[in-house]
Parts: C-alpha cells; sequence; structure tokens
C-alpha cells in the first residue's frame, strides 16, 4: 500500500464527495426554503446526463453538451415546479414523496420513450483526457481532477450567492420564516422556481460530469439520490455548509470503504467473498454514519432550525 | 352487530370479489388468473401492515420493504436448508431448514418484530421527513447486506424449489394457496379492524393527530408507536412469506427502496387508514400491471400519472370515492 | 413555605433557561400550595409561555428544580408528569381533531384509568369510559356537544373541553394557560365560577391576563417580569406594591385599586 495509492483513493473519494454535494445542495436548498422533500432530484441528474451526452454526441463537443445538459435540468426543473411541485407546499411529507415517486416513475419512462434502452455513451474531453502526477508517483485522472474543481468553485459560488446577493438574501430569509417574506413583498412563487430550477441545474451538472466516468442510462439517478438523502440528513437539512461537509464525510467513507474493507476481510476471508462483503458492509457503512450522527445530533451536524 | 353503513358495503364487495375471481378463473379453466388473485392477496397483506403503521399511526415509513423482504428470505433460506438437508446454525444451536409454513410463519414473524423494535427504537426517535428517510436508509442497510450474502444467492437471490407444507391442507394447488392467502388477509384485517378500534387503537390515532396532546393525558406516545410499528412490520413480513412461496423465488429485489415505495403507493391509491383500502391498491395496482403492461411497455408512466392524480386530487383514494370520508367517532 | 404541615403540590427553586443571550427564565422561586389558586400574571414577553412548558415537560430548564407532589420531577418527560398528577391546559387549543368532543374526554379517563392497554375490545361501546366522560363534560356544561366534532366547537367551548379533558385525568395540581383568552364577559364569568369550585379538587396555576378574573379567584399572585418574579403575594399586597406597579403596566392595576 503506497502514498499514491492512498492519495489517488482519498481524491477518488473526494471527487465522489463533490458530486454528492452538487446533488445535496439542490436538494437541502429545495427542502430548507419550500419545506419540500424531493424525491425526483435524481430524475433532474439523469435528464442533465442524457441531454449531456445526446448533444455532446450529436455537435462532437462535450462543453456544449455540459452547458446543454446544465440548461436541460434547469428548463425541467421549472416546468416540473410549475406544474406539480408547487401544489404540494402545503400538503404533508406523505404527500410530497408520492407525487415525487409518481414524478419519478414518469421521468424513467419518458426518458426510455426518448432517448430509449440502451445506454449512451459520453467521452471525456480530449483536453482533461490525460494523468496529472501526483507526489510519490503515479497520475490521476485530469478530468476527475477537474470535476473536484468544478465542485470546488460551485459551493464558493453558491457561498457568494447566498450570502451576497439579493436572491440568497431572500433564500435565507425565507429558510427562516416562510410566512413572512410574503408579507415582505418578496415574489415567493418566482422565488421558489427560481430555487427549484437552481437545485435542478445542479443536479443536471452533476449528472454530465458523472455521464462521462460511468454510462448514461435510466435509473442511474437513484443510488445517487439516496446517496444525496444520507448527506443532508448528516449535514442538517437546510445547510449547504452541512451539505458539503456531509457530502465530503460520505465520499470518503465509501470509497475508502470498497477498497479497505476487503483487504481488512481478506486478512479472514478468501478473496472472492472479502471483496462481497466488504463492498457491502461498505455500502452499509454510510447508514451506519447515518444512524451514528443522528444518535447524537438527531438533526444533523448543521442544523437550520435548531 | 356491524353496522350497514357504506364502507362497510364497499368492503364485503370487495371481500367478496376477490374470493370470486379466481373461483371464476378456475370455471374459465384459465388458472393463470388464480396466482394472479395470490398476488393481489399477498400484496394487500403487506399494504394492511403498512397501513397499520401509516394510516392509523402516521409514520410514513419507506423501508417497509425490509420487514417484506426478511419474511421472504425466512421461506427462502429454510427451504434451502430443507431442500439440502444442511444446517442454517451448527453453534451453539444446531438449527436445520424446515418445509413446515407453520415454522416458517413463526420464525417470520419473530425476526420481523426483533428487527422492527430495533429500527423502531432508534427512528421513532425522529419525526417527519426524519423518520421517512431513516427508515429508507435502515432498509438499504439491509438491501446491501442480502446481497453480499453469497451463500444465499446474493444479488441473483435464492430459488424455492418446494412449496413449504401446511397440514391437511395441499399448498401446491393454486386455488389452495390462495385461499391460505385470503384466510391470513381477512384475518389480519379482522385482527387490525379490532386494534384499530380498542384502546390502544385510540392512543395510536390520538399519538397521528395530536402527540402533545396525547403526553399531557399521561400517555407517553413512544411506546405506543413502537408497538403499532411491530406489529405492522410483523404482518408485512409475513406477506413476504407467502410472496415467495407463491414466486419460488426471493431476491434482494424484495428488499428494494422501490418496493417500499410500491406498498406505500397500494396503501394510498386504495385509501390510506381504510381497512381495505390496501385490497383496493393492490387490486387496482396489479391490474395497471397486467392489463395495461400487456398493451404498453410504457405502463409505469400510466401508474405514475395515476398515482400522481390521486395525490394531487382523490387524497381519499379508492375507498375515499366510494364510501366518502372516514368516521371517527 | 407550606400551610398546615401538608406539602407544596408544586414547588420551583432557582429555575433557569435561556436561549442564547435571552434569559427567559431568571432564577424563578414559586409554590403552589395545596388549595390555592396561585395566579401567575406579568408582561406579554415576560417568559410566562416558557416557564410553563417547562413545569409540564415540554421544555427541559437549563438548572433549578422542579418538585411537583414531593417528586423531583425536572427530569421527567410529559406524560409521567401528567401521570402523577398534573393537568395542563394549553393556550392555543391542543386537541385530537379528528375525534368528537366525547371521545376526547374518553381519552383522558381511559388514559388515567389504563393508559394505552386494551387490544381487543372496541373502545366506543366501553360505557364505563362513556359514562365517566359524560360526567365530566357535565360539569363543564358541554354535555350538549358530546358527539359533535372538535372542529365544529366555538373558540370558548373548546378551552372548556380542554378543561374538561384536564380534569378527567383528576389531576391534584392544575396547570391552566390563559384560559379566558377569547371568552366573551359570559363566558369568563361561568369559566371564574367554575374554577373557584374546583380548589377543594385541586390547586391551581393559573396564568392569566385577564386580571378581573384574577383578583376574583387568586389567593396568591406572583409577578413576572423579564424571566424573574418580582413579587409575590395575596391580591392586596399585589395591588398595593409599588414594585409591581412599577414594572408591570400599572395602569390596570392603579385603577382597579382606586376605582370600584
Amino acid at each position: 500500500m503506497s502514498a499514491a495509492f492512498l492519495i489517488e483513493q482519498l481524491l477518488n473519494g473526494v471527487q465522489l464527495g463533490v458530486m454528492l454535494f452538487l446533488m445535496a445542495a439542490g436538494l437541502t436548498l429545495v427542502f430548507g426554503v419550500m419545506g419540500l422533500i424531493n424525491l425526483a432530484h435524481g430524475s433532474l441528474f439523469m435528464t442533465g446526463a442524457f441531454f449531456c451526452a445526446w448533444i455532446a454526441g450529436a455537435t462532437g463537443s462535450f462543453w456544449l453538451g455540459l452547458g446543454g445538459g446544465f440548461l436541460a435540468a434547469a428548463a425541467a426543473g421549472a416546468l416540473v415546479e410549475i406544474l406539480v411541485i408547487r401544489r404540494l407546499y402545503d400538503r404533508d411529507h406523505l404527500d410530497q414523496v408520492l407525487a415525487t415517486f409518481a414524478l419519478i416513475l414518469i421521468f424513467s419512462e419518458l426518458a426510455r420513450w426518448v432517448f430509449g434502452d440502451r445506454p449512451l455513451y459520453l467521452d471525456v474531453p480530449p483536453v482533461l483526457g490525460g494523468a496529472v502526477p501526483l507526489p510519490g508517483g503515479g497520475g490521476y485522472p485530469a478530468y476527475r481532477l477537474a470535476i473536484i474543481g468544478v465542485g470546488l468553485v460551485t459551493a464558493v459560488g453558491l457561498y457568494l450567492l447566498i450570502a451576497k446577493t439579493r436572491l440568497g438574501m431572500q433564500i435565507r430569509a425565507g429558510e427562516s420564516d416562510r410566512e413572512m417574506i410574503g408579507a415582505l413583498g418578496v415574489d415567493i412563487r418566482t422565488l421558489y422556481t427560481a430555487v427549484f430550477a437552481l437545485g435542478a441545474a445542479l443536479a443536471g451538472l452533476a449528472g454530465g460530469l458523472v455521464g462521462a466516468l460511468q454510462s448514461v442510462q435510466v435509473g442511474m439517478g437513484e443510488p445517487v439520490l439516496i446517496l444525496a438523502f444520507v448527506v443532508i440528513i448528516i449535514g442538517g437539512i437546510g445547510s449547504i455548509k452541512g451539505a458539503l461537509l456531509g457530502a465530503v464525510l460520505v465520499g470518503v467513507t465509501d470509497t475508502l470503504g470498497r477498497v479497505f474493507l476487503p483487504q481488512l476481510f481478506g486478512f479472514f476471508l478468501p478473496p472472492s467473498e472479502a471483496t462481497t462483503v466488504g463492498a457491502s458492509l461498505s455500502a452499509m457503512s454510510i447508514y451506519l454514519l447515518m444512524a451514528g450522527v443522528l444518535a447524537f445530533r438527531p438533526k444533523g451536524l448543521f442544523p437550520v432550525d435548531a | 352487530m356491524p353496522e350497514l353503513t357504506k364502507e362497510n358495503l364497499v368492503n364485503t364487495v370487495l371481500a367478496l370479489a376477490l374470493l370470486a375471481a379466481p373461483l371464476i378463473a378456475i370455471a374459465l379453466e384459465e388458472s393463470f388468473y388464480v396466482t394472479l388473485a395470490s398476488r393481489v392477496a399477498i400484496l394487500a397483506l403487506a399494504g394492511v401492515g403498512l397501513n397499520l403503521a401509516l394510516g392509523t399511526g402516521g409514520m410514513v415509513s419507506f423501508g417497509h420493504a425490509a420487514f417484506f423482504g426478511l419474511g421472504g428470505y425466512v421461506a427462502g433460506i429454510a427451504g434451502l436448508h430443507a431442500f439440502e438437508g444442511s444446517a442454517f446454525l451448527a453453534w451453539p444451536l444446531e438449527i436445520g431448514g424446515s418445509e413446515s409454513l407453520l415454522v416458517i410463519w413463526g420464525v417470520a414473524l419473530a425476526v420481523t418484530a426483533l428487527v422492527a423494535l430495533a429500527i423502531g427504537a432508534i427512528s421513532l426517535r425522529t419525526s417527519g421527513v426524519y423518520f421517512i428517510m431513516i427508515t429508507l436508509a435502515f432498509a438499504q442497510m439491509i438491501y446491501y447486506f442480502a446481497i453480499s450474502l453469497p451463500t444465499y444467492g446474493g444479488e441473483d437471490g435464492l430459488s424455492l424449489y418446494l412449496r413449504s407444507q401446511l397440514p391437511a391442507v395441499d399448498t401446491d394447488d393454486p386455488l389452495t394457496f390462495f385461499l391460505v392467502c385470503y384466510v391470513l388477509l381477512l384475518g389480519a384485517i379482522f385482527l387490525v379492524h379490532r386494534l384499530v378500534d380498542s384502546r390502544f387503537g385510540a392512543a395510536l390515532q390520538c399519538a397521528r393527530m395530536n402527540p402533545q396532546r396525547l403526553a399531557t393525558l399521561g400517555i407517553a406516545p413512544f411506546p405506543v408507536k413502537l408497538t403499532a410499528f411491530t406489529l405492522s412490520a410483523m404482518i408485512t413480513g409475513l406477506a413476504g412469506t407467502l410472496f415467495a412461496e407463491l414466486n419460488g423465488f426471493v431476491s434482494p429485489a424484495m428488499l428494494s427502496w422501490h418496493l417500499s415505495g410500491e406498498i406505500i403507493i397500494f396503501v394510498i391509491l386504495g385509501g390510506v387508514g381504510r381497512l381495505f383500502g390496501p385490497v383496493a391498491g393492490a387490486a387496482l395496482f396489479i391490474l395497471l400491471e397486467s392489463f395495461i403492461g400487456g398493451l404498453t411497455d410504457r405502463w409505469q408512466l400510466v401508474l405514475g400519472l395515476i398515482l400522481l392524480s390521486v395525490v394531487l386530487f382523490a387524497r381519499g383514494g379508492v375507498v375515499g370515492l366510494l364510501a366518502g370520508k372516514a368516521r371517527h367517532d | 413555605m407550606t400551610s398546615n404541615g401538608s406539602e407544596a403540590l408544586l414547588e420551583l427553586k432557582g429555575l433557569h433557561k435561556a436561549f442564547g443571550a435571552l434569559k427567559a427564565t431568571d432564577g424563578v422561586d414559586l409554590t403552589v400550595r395545596p388549595g390555592e389558586i396561585h395566579a401567575l400574571i406579568g408582561p406579554n414577553g415576560a417568559g410566562k409561555s416558557t416557564l410553563i412548558s417547562q413545569i409540564a415537560g415540554g421544555l427541559a430548564p437549563d438548572g433549578g428544580s422542579i418538585t411537583l407532589l414531593g417528586e423531583e420531577v425536572t427530569s421527567w418527560p410529559v406524560a409521567r408528569r401528567a401521570r402523577l398528577g398534573l393537568g395542563r391546559t394549553f393556550q392555543v387549543s391542543s386537541l385530537a381533531t379528528e375525534f368528537s368532543v366525547l371521545r376526547n374526554v374518553m381519552l383522558a379517563v381511559q388514559a388515567r384509568t389504563s393508559g394505552a392497554r386494551g387490544f381487543w375490545a372496541p373502545v366506543r361501546r366501553d360505557q364505563a369510559l362513556r359514562s365517566a366522560a359524560l360526567g365530566v363534560l357535565d360539569r363543564v356544561r358541554l354535555t350538549r356537544r358530546a358527539d359533535d366534532p372538535v372542529s365544529a366547537l366555538s373558540h370558548g367551548e373548546r378551552r372548556l373541553l380542554e378543561v374538561a379533558m384536564a380534569l378527567a385525568l383528576r389531576p391534584k395540581l392544575l396547570l391552566l394557560d390563559e384560559p379566558m383568552a377569547g371568552l366573551g364577559p359570559e363566558g369568563t364569568k361561568e369559566l371564574t365560577g367554575f374554577l373557584a369550585s374546583l380548589k377543594h379538587e385541586a390547586g391551581i396555576l393559573l396564568v392569566e391576563h385577564d386580571m378581573d378574573a384574577v383578583f376574583a379567584l387568586a389567593d396568591r399572585i406572583s409577578v413576572l417580569v423579564y424571566g424573574r418574579i418580582i413579587a409575590t403575594g395575596t391580591v392586596d399586597e399585589i395591588r398595593a406594591s409599588a414594585e409591581v406597579r412599577e414594572a408591570y403596566l400599572g395602569d390596570h392595576l392603579h385603577e382597579k385599586a382606586g376605582g370600584a
């Protein structure tokens, strides 16, 4: 086990974390500002990935694809918000869960209809195709480093948006007192649509970025959705800071767990069993982490409504 | 004497229709539909379990597939060891497999009760969206655990080569098996009915409506909810054993969150909190799956649209539409 | 501290609770003696609701002790205190909204007699519960509304229902949080008379703004201002106190003392 290998795995963990952050940020914003739990968030991730792959395939440009995916997801988000989501703000969480679950079914079937049953493939843009040398030897894919970069830039951008702009101020006010901001004359309907579309755009961006690492297919959003929920529970629903910390924690735990737990079990189990046991336990480890955090902080690490 | 209310009428019709369907199928020599009817009865039973926690107790569990799947795996593992003649556990006790449905039911009830007590004890300290997510998370844990067990099929699942037996009854015969499922379904509905109407049921309903009020009267909501959650899990677990027996197969799919969502769908489509709601919901779901699924591959799209419409516009579900609002006094 | 050798029903010692920099409860000492009606008054924002929540059990104090009927209950949850003998009404009615009036009171009687136990027999036909509940509804004159849904009750009737439910527990101490709020003059007079009649059944800690009711009912009054009790005494003592007049928007008290 070399330092280079460890660094590589750590970076993988951070990259997964950053991707989860893009998902979780949208989810936590929507819950924090509108009080809405949205199971269809994974479908927006998938929408971004599909449009990115399709546009990139049609134009030959990854960047056009990425931009297209980002916008398509934002548009899908805005459309869904106007048609369905806004009827759910006053409903209880069960209704929101069911309605957005229904949206998952609808989105999945629509994707199958429009794009067909076979997965789409997306190539890493050539300029990011190489490897970056790591301290200790070996190289790390430039593309993955770029994803980490995008994630950090987005985190900073979101922070600036929330802390320094008017929209951000409205968002923060909305998180603490929904009724009040209406009384203060803020156009709630547009604000909510904007917040939802922003969350959707971030999910779409994540989808496009991930599309080059794995194939783009229906259902790709669901495992990510569940992880994103675990992230926001750990981080505290409504907190962007919590989403970042939670995402990195989950990403690193998952990645290092998958790599090292089988090795750990390899000491006393045959290799094929060690890998399966290790893999499932590492998948379980995230939930154990979540249960552990909730045991001490029932509302997550940085709850907004303490 | 039960009163002649609209709801009782609807319930009776549903019960009779579910019984009549396979009988008519046999008469028309379409025995496939007997299996379909068994599926409806089993999924309805799973829904009856969830409805106790969700409809009566207000606990939105997004992890009930965990109990359904646990029941299925009990049946599968018991069947595997019985078939192979191998032992499940050699130390400290020797535990082999079993071909007896009674034993399987007993074990399934015990296992789901223990797991539900553990999950409930942790989850019920939270509420609202946290509760939904944490029940989902626990079910995911069990799902990934099942995938990791190569001895019991891992991701591919486990086949049940022989159907487990009941004394004096031939469970291999499809109609007889249906009747077993049907009797269990009606039995569970009856038990739930008595429970909901009892003092415990009143406390549980208040725990849903206004837990602060319940505590102010001197009844702590937590133990009431935990008891209901556990009972609900046991009923759903029982349904799981029957599902595995019916299909001759159990796999981690029985533990997936999609299935948890589907069970919630049956309950909502049928009418949340209504006694026979899950029967109506499961029947509607299976009908959609079979008939629309036969016409188009896009049946999930239709299901999604119907579910969305029910949630947005017809919250009372089928029973709500037919029998009006529930009466609580 | 206590009269005729019997223990205080409720004793608060050095209770405090802060929310960040705000000291909602700042070292409160208070007792309620058997057979007394002890009124708690104070301007808005004084911390009355916070104090009530701590006594009832919904809010944990940062420090100090709460002794109820001789037991140290500071860390006890709400339900356990209720079972010990504490009945409480809410300022904003907190009822089982889907149940009828009668079923709400039946639930209270059930809570007292058997808790949540009883898994088989139908509760709606339980004659023992029904008659006990009807008896309590009779006392608050709500019998005619027994089968009505809670949603059909007027504001005043809901307050009466809350009192009925608290009484059904046969409490030794009643915690009443602004029971007169929203009642018209007729309703207030009736409720005042009713509460006076309860004195020998249970001690009462009455949080109220309505000074007529307070002066008519209270044996002792404590005045809470910015989380501290600035005075405790009989009606006359409080009326005469300059401190109270100064700290509390004094016009009210001044009028009563000088006028009628």
